[in-house]
C-alpha cells in the first residue's frame, strides 16, 4: 500500500521533472530538471527491488551523464543563462509525434507477454548479474566494451580536431 | 532484499533535508537586515564587474567528463563481477581480462592523443 | 511501525552525532594546526577554547542574510543544502558499533543494512558534486564558476580510482567466504588472513589520496584556492550558507575516515569489542572513534605539511598515475583471489 503510494508519487514527480526539462526557458534549468527525472527513475528502480540497476542509474546517469550535459552547457557559446523559448513553429507536429509514439508503445506493452512471474528477488541477485555477464550474456558484454572503445576514440577525435 | 531495506535511508533523507532547510532559513529571521547596493554586487576583488560570468570554458573539462563516463560504466560492470568471482574462477578472470584489455587499448590511445595533457 | 520509529530515532542520533563531530573537528583542526605552527590556537571561549565551535555557530546564525542581486535565487539558496545532505546521508550504511542484545531485542548501530552498501557509497559520492556545481553556477561570478567547474572535474576524475579500489576491496571479500559481498556490515564479519591485511594496506595510500581529493582537502583544495580564485565556488556565499558548505566538507572528512577505518582497519573491531555483550557496543564504538580520530589527524597533518598542487598536476596525477595504479592493483587482486584465496 505504502509502496503503491510511493510509486504514484515518484511517477508523478518523474513526469513533472521531464515536463520541466522540455518546457524550461533556461537550458541550465532544463538540465537540472533532467537530473530530477533521473533521480525519480532511480527511486522507481529501488521500489521494483532492482537495487543494482537503481544504484547504477544514480552513478551513471546522475553522476556522469548529467554532469557531462552540464559541462557541455557551460562550454557552449551563447546558451548559458540566456532564456530562449524552447518552442518553435513545429511544436504541434512534435507533440503529435510524441503522442503517437506513446500510443504505439502503450498498445505494444498491453499486448506483449513479458513472461514475468511474481518471484521474490534472490538474495544474491548481484552475484547472479555478475555471473550472467561472463557466462550467458558474454557476447553482449564484450561487445559493450567495443562500443565504449568506439565512443572513447570518437570523443577524442571530435574534441581534438582543431588542435592537430 | 526488499525495498523496505531502503526505508531507513528514505527516513534519514527526509530528516536531513528539513534540517538543512531550517538552517538556511534561520538567519533571515534572526539576522539583521541592512541591504545596500554594494552588498548586492558580484565579488571581483574590489573591481567593478564588467562582464557576465557565464562564458565559455576550455574543452578539456568536457574531455574529462566524457572519459569519466566511459570508465565509470566500466567500473559499474566490475562490481557484480567482483562479487561473484569465487564461482567464476579462471573463466571469469579471462572474460574480464578481455573486457578490460579492449578498454585499455582505448586508454592508451587517448593518452597518446594527449587527452590527459592539461594546458 | 516500530521500524519507522527506530529509524527516525537512529537518523536523529546520527545527525546529532555528525554535527557534534563537525563542530569539534573544526576545533581539533584549529588546535592541531596551531600546534604545527607553534601557536596556541583557540583558547578564549570556555576552558581551553572548548566553546569556540558553539560561538562560531551562534555567529553564523545571527549573520545578515545577503542574497546578491545577480544570482539565480532558488538554486543559490538550495545549493548549500544539496551539498550537506549527501554528506549526512552517506553515513547510513557504516556500522559504528557491534550489535547490542537485550533480552529478545537486538539494537544495530547503523541506520540501514542494504545489500549494495559499497555501491551506495559510490552513488552518494557521485551526487555530492551537484551542490558545488550549482553553487558556482548560480553565483554568476567568474571566480565561482571557474571554481565549481574545477571542483566538478576534480571530483569526477578521482571517483574513478575510488571505484576501482572499491572493486578491488570487494574482490578480497571472496577470500574465505562463499561469495563476495557489498555490505559493510558483512565485510567486518569476514575473517581476514594476515597477508590479506598487508595486501589491503598496500592500497590504503591510494585510497586515502582519492578521499582527500573527493572531500576537496589540502593539497587538493583547488576549489578554494584563495590566491587565484579567492574561495572558488563559495565566494558569493556568507553566513550560514557558507557554513553549510563548510560543514559538508568537514562531515565528508569524518565520513571518509569512517569508511577507511571500516574497510582497512576493522571498524569497531578491537580487543573486548565483543558483539552480544553489554559492554561490546561501548568498547566497539570506542575503537571506531579512536580509529576515525587517528585518520582525521592524518588529514590535518597532510594539510599542515603538503603545499597545494597545481591544477594540471592534479588531473594528470589522477589520470596518468592513480588510475593505472588502481587498475594494476585490481588485476593483481583478482589473480590473488583466484589462485591463492
Amino acid at each position: 500500500m505504502a509502496q503503491q503510494a510511493l510509486f504514484l508519487i515518484m511517477a508523478v514527480f518523474t513526469l513533472g521533472m521531464a515536463l520541466g526539462t522540455v518546457t524550461s526557458r533556461n537550458i541550465f534549468h532544463s538540465a537540472l530538471f533532467l537530473v530530477g527525472s533521473f533521480a525519480g527513475v532511480a527511486v522507481i528502480y529501488f521500489l521494483l527491488e532492482a537495487e543494482f540497476v537503481g544504484v547504477a542509474q544514480i552513478i551513471i546517469y546522475i553522476g556522469a551523464i548529467a554532469t557531462l550535459i552540464i559541462f557541455a552547457i557551460m562550454l557552449s557559446r551563447s546558451v548559458t543563462g540566456q532564456n530562449g523559448s524552447p518552442m518553435n513553429r513545429q511544436w504541434a507536429f512534435a507533440a503529435l509525434g510524441a503522442a503517437l509514439l506513446f500510443a504505439a508503445l502503450a498498445w505494444l506493452f498491453s499486448r506483449v507477454d513479458f513472461g514475468s512471474t511474481a518471484q521474490p528477488v534472490p538474495e544474491d541477485a548481484i552475484a547472479l548479474i555478475g555471473a550472467g555477464l561472463v557466462t550467458e550474456y558474454v557476447i553482449p558484454f564484450e561487445v559493450a566494451s567495443i562500443l565504449l572503445l568506439v565512443a572513447l576514440v570518437g570523443a577524442i577525435l571530435i574534441a581534438r580536431e582543431r588542435h592537430s | 532484499m526488499t525495498s523496505a531495506d531502503y526505508l531507513p535511508i528514505l527516513i534519514l533523507i527526509l530528516i536531513a533535508a528539513p534540517f538543512a532547510g531550517i538552517a538556511i532559513l534561520l538567519p533571515s529571521v534572526l539576522g539583521p537586515k541592512n541591504p545596500n547596493r554594494m552588498k548586492q554586487e558580484a565579488i571581483e576583488s574590489g573591481m567593478i564587474p564588467f562582464a557576465d560570468a557565464r562564458r565559455r570554458f576550455p574543452v578539456q573539462y568536457y574531455m574529462v567528463a566524457v572519459l569519466f563516463i566511459i570508465f565509470d560504466i566500466e567500473v559499474i560492470f566490475l562490481f557484480p563481477w567482483a562479487v561473484s568471482l569465487n564461482q567464476l574462477k579462471i573463466f571469469g578472470l579471462i572474460e574480464m581480462g578481455v573486457f578490460l584489455g579492449i578498454l585499455l587499448i582505448g586508454y592508451l590511445y587517448v593518452w597518446k592523443k594527449g587527452a590527459f595533457e592539461w594546458e | 511501525m516500530s521500524i519507522v520509529l527506530l529509524s527516525i530515532l537512529k537518523s536523529l542520533a546520527l545527525i546529532i552525532l555528525l554535527l557534534t563531530g563537525f563542530a569539534y573537528l573544526t576545533y581539533y583542526e584549529r588546535k592541531l594546526l596551531a600546534r604545527f605552527h607553534v601557536r596556541r590556537g583557540p583558547n578564549r571561549a570556555g576552558p581551553f577554547g572548548l566553546l569556540q565551535p558553539i560561538a562560531d555557530a551562534v555567529k553564523a546564525i545571527f549573520k545578515e542574510e545577503i542574497v546578491p542581486g545577480h544570482v539565480d535565487k532558488l538554486i543559490y539558496i538550495v545549493a548549500p543544502a544539496l551539498s550537506l545532505i549527501p554528506a549526512l546521508v552517506i553515513f547510513a550504511v557504516i556500522p559504528i558499533a557491534p550489535d547490542l542484545r537485550l533480552g529478545g531485542f537486538t539494537l544495530q548501530f547503523h541506520v540501514a543494512d542494504i545489500n549494495v552498501g559499497l555501491l551506495y557509497l559510490a552513488a552518494i559520492a557521485s551526487v555530492a558534486t551537484y551542490g558545488i556545481i550549482l553553487g558556482g553556477w548560480s553565483s554568476n561570478n567568474n571566480y565561482a564558476l571557474l571554481g565549481s567547474l574545477r571542483t566538478a572535474a576534480q571530483m569526477i576524475s578521482y571517483e574513478l580510482p575510488f571505484g576501482l579500489l572499491l572493486a578491488a576491496i570487494i574482490l578480497t571479500t571472496n577470500i574465505g567466504r562463499e561469495a563476495g559481498t557489498l555490505s559493510l556490515i558483512e565485510i567486518l564479519n569476514q575473517p581476514r588472513p594476515w597477508w590479506l591485511w598487508l595486501w589491503l594496506w598496500l592500497a590504503f595510500p591510494m585510497f586515502f589520496i582519492t578521499m582527500l581529493a573527493e572531500s576537496n582537502r589540502s593539497p587538493f583544495d583547488l576549489p578554494e584556492t584563495e590566491n587565484e580564485l579567492i574561495a572558488g565556488f563559495q565566494v558569493e556565499y556568507g553566513g550560514i550558507k557558507f557554513a553549510l558548505f563548510f560543514m559538508a566538507e568537514y562531515i565528508s572528512m569524518i565520513t571518509g575516515s569512517a569508511i577507511m577505518a571500516t574497510l582497512f582497519f576493522g571498524g569497531w573491531r578491537g580487543p573486548f569489542a565483543d558483539p552480544g555483550t553489554w559492554y561490546g557496543p561501548i568498547v566497539g564504538f570506542g575503537w571506531f572513534f579512536l580509529k576515525v580520530v587517528a585518520l582525521l589527524f592524518v588529514y590535518i597533518w597532510v594539510r599542515a605539511s603538503v603545499p597545494r598542487i597545481r591544477y594540471d598536476q592534479l588531473l594528470q596525477f589522477c589520470w596518468k598515475v592513480l588510475t593505472p595504479l588502481s587498475i594494476g592493483y585490481l588485476v593483481l587482486t583478482a589473480l590473488i583471489v583466484v589462485f591463492v584465496g
